[in-house]
């Protein structure tokens, strides 16, 4: 299955801002993740077609996940 | 010992008062506040001579206490018709605190044509006539007064919107490097314009540093406090990194990025305007990617933002103005929004309202979507200039919306409501329509726990846990506006244990005394309902605590959101 995945902030340092990526069934979260050489802490935000996700969740065909890590304003 | 200093406009005296006991352990918003409900007729209007115009720092401004610098600005709102309370960096405050000033109170108004400046010093304040700076841009007036009074002196001053009594005119505030921090929002501005005074000049000279009945003790806890601060993610490398703006493309992603007038949630061109390219662009450009608005700010969320060739063209450009005239208006063209960021200040115009109004008036039909080169022409030809169309629209986005006939207007209380969809980020909304003082996020900045995982989470699309969620962050900021601390001390506070007893173990160790966290959550809850109170006695009811009825009728992309609160929901909200 393909996904398409974007980075923000520090994240894209070294990496990318897009990409997609084509990924085994029942693929996690976490192991994209990990794929990156992020780790779990570094992780703020995680978003799945725009919804806030979580590292366990289970990515399908076609989703969009966006991956942020601990930031803020106002 | 602190004092009270008491300015009359109408017979031109001035008073230094001592501090009566019922206001000693108040600072910044607390004593603004208390002040204006105690010494304002609440259905006065706000640009008569019955209104007063307060300045107050907080608790612990003037401190080594780090992000403690900021100084409120209270009176009532000619833009809201409630109160207001508008809190700033910049060089004034500490300033004022060290000067052993508690608070300055403007009142009356002169009954002649002429313009004047205050002068504030450890003697007091004197009054004297000013011609020659009238109707200058707030760089010029910096300048000038330092020219007139040394590169030290503190200045507070309103710009050509201020002078025309613009309901969107702000008061700016002089920062470390002469350059403007503002009192944005409510109009307050205006309110300056109607006393006649075109600046306030604040002198140093012996200035004393504040007393702290503890050092020991206050030197343990403001260590706690800074390592907090530089510990949690947001406040220690998120702010100073991306600045506020980094929010650009995560709004985006949640679908809360208010477009083309609230009509959509995400914005095409939102990369170009991002916090990830600003930072790149600053950098590429030899400006400053951090920088604090005050001395003593060790977040630093601030930045300088130069043009192509490398020349200063704006500093303090926040996330909520990019978005406003980014997003909402359909500009991608970053140096754009960044010069009209500096017109703004020059104007001396909120930035916030301003930009609201901008989409507003591109709905209109006054200007095209995205037309950046117009928007930047009517800020300087019409607003600055003061023409009749630049009246109109420095009464920000309600009096755009009510003289073209336009119903999508994004306002509560007649404030412009600022870059968070209240249909896809629901606490916000409930923050919006419940604050004292009209549409303003940081009153309750839910954005933390509804997007941004701090202080936990609460499901930005749901509508459990909302109300709840914008009590208790309302009730703290309150207090926290109090005590001169910088907003964003908030992020740590929601996750760190011990931020919070820091903060409050200065302000013990400051004074002498021995106030617990439920003395701190009772003064936001007593802050808050005497706001309340003002507002009412002024005419804005519970029926004023409502979002615009296009909220409820047109549901927003992505997610096709709407807002779905009933008015006894909202209600809900003053059960405290
Ligand atoms: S974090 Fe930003 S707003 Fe807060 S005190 Fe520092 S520069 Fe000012």
């Amino acid at each position: 299955m393909k996904i398409t995945l974007k980075l923000f902030a520090t994240f894209r340092n070294g990496r990318f801002k897009i990409a997609e990526q084509e990924l085994a069934e029942g693929t996690e979260v976490r192991q994209v993740v990990l794929s990156l050489g992020l780790t779990e802490e570094e992780i703020g935000i995680v978003m799945l077609n725009g919804r806030h996700g979580e590292l366990d969740s289970t990515l399908s065909h076609g989703d969009i996940l966006s991956l942020f890590p601990l930031v803020g304003g106002g | 010992m602190d004092k009270i200093f008491r300015v009359n406009m109408t017979d031109l005296t001035t008073k230094i008062e001592a501090v009566p006991a019922a206001w000693a352990g108040l600072g910044g918003r607390g004593l603004t506040s208390t002040i204006v409900a105690a010494e304002v007729p609440p259905t006065c209007h706000a640009l008569s001579a019955d209104n007063k115009l307060v300045f107050a720092p907080g608790l612990l401004t003037g401190t080594a206490a780090a992000n403690s610098g900021r100084l409120s600005a209270g009176a009532k709102s000619p833009l809201t018709g409630g109160i207001k309370e508008s809190n700033a960096g910049g060089t004034a405050a500490q300033m004022l605190a060290k000067l052993g000033i508690k608070a300055i109170i403007i009142e009356g108004a002169p009954k002649t044509g002429a313009w004047y400046n205050l002068a504030v010093g450890l003697n007091g304040v004197t009054i004297n006539e000013e011609k020659e700076l009238l109707g200058l841009g707030n760089f010029a007036v910096i300048d000038a007064v330092e020219a007139r009074l040394g590169k030290k002196t503190g200045v507070l001053t309103i710009g050509p919107a201020g002078e025309l009594k613009m309901t969107a005119a702000n008061i700016s505030v002089k920062d470390p490097d002469s350059k403007i921090r503002s009192h944005g929002r409510g109009g307050l501005g205006a309110v300056m314009g109607s006393k006649q005074i075109k600046f306030i000049s604040i002198d140093g000279e012996g200035a004393k540093p504040v007393t702290i009945a503890d050092p020991e003790k206050f030197k343990t806890a403001a260590r706690a406090f800074s390592k907090a601060l530089l510990d949690h993610p947001v406040s220690g490398e998120g702010l100073p990194t991306y600045g506020t703006n980094v929010l650009v493309n995560i709004l985006n992603e949640a679908g809360g990025l208010p477009t083309r007038n609230f009509t959509t949630g995400q914005f095409e061109a939102h990369d170009k305007i991002s916090g990830e390219t600003m930072h790149d662009t600053i950098v590429e450009r030899g400006g400053k990617p951090k920088h604090g608005c005050h001395a003593g700010c060790i977040i630093q969320c601030s930045q300088v933002y130069h043009d192509k060739d490398g020349k200063y063209v704006t500093s303090g450009f926040e996330y909520e103005t990019i978005w406003g005239l980014g997003a909402d208006c359909c500009i991608d063209n970053l140096d754009d929004i960044a010069r009209a960021d500096n017109l703004m200040d020059d104007i001396g115009i909120d930035s916030i309202e301003t930009a609201v109004m901008f989409g507003v008036a591109m709905e209109a039909g006054i200007l095209k979507w995205g037309d950046s080169k117009e928007m930047l022409r009517l800020l300087t030809d019409e607003i600055g200039k003061g023409t009749a169309l630049g009246r109109i629209l420095g009464g920000g986005a309600g009096s755009v919306g009510r003289t073209y006939g336009v119903t999508r207007v994004p306002v509560v209380k007649n404030q412009g409501i600022p870059a968070y969809d209240p249909r896809s980020v629901k606490g916000i909304g409930i923050t919006y329509a419940t604050s004292t003082m009209g549409a303003d996020h940081t009153s309750g900045y839910t954005i933390a726990t509804n997007i941004l995982n701090v202080g936990g989470y609460v499901d930005p699309l749901k509508k459990e846990g909302q109300v709840e969620l914008s009590r208790n962050l309302q009730i703290a900021t309150a207090a926290v506006d109090s005590t001169g601390m910088c907003i964003f001390v908030a992020f740590p506070a929601l996750d760190i244990p011990e931020c919070l007893p820091a903060l409050i173990d200065m302000i013990n160790a400051r004074f002498g005394i021995a106030l617990t966290g439920d003395d701190v959550t009772n003064l936001g809850k007593y802050i808050l309902k005497l706001e309340r109170d003002f507002n009412q006695k002024a005419g804005l009811t519970n029926v004023h605590d409502r979002l615009p009825d296009f909220f409820k009728t047109e549901p927003v992309a992505p997610h096709n959101a709407v807002w779905d609160f009933t008015d006894e929901e909202i209600d809900e909200f003053w059960n405290f």
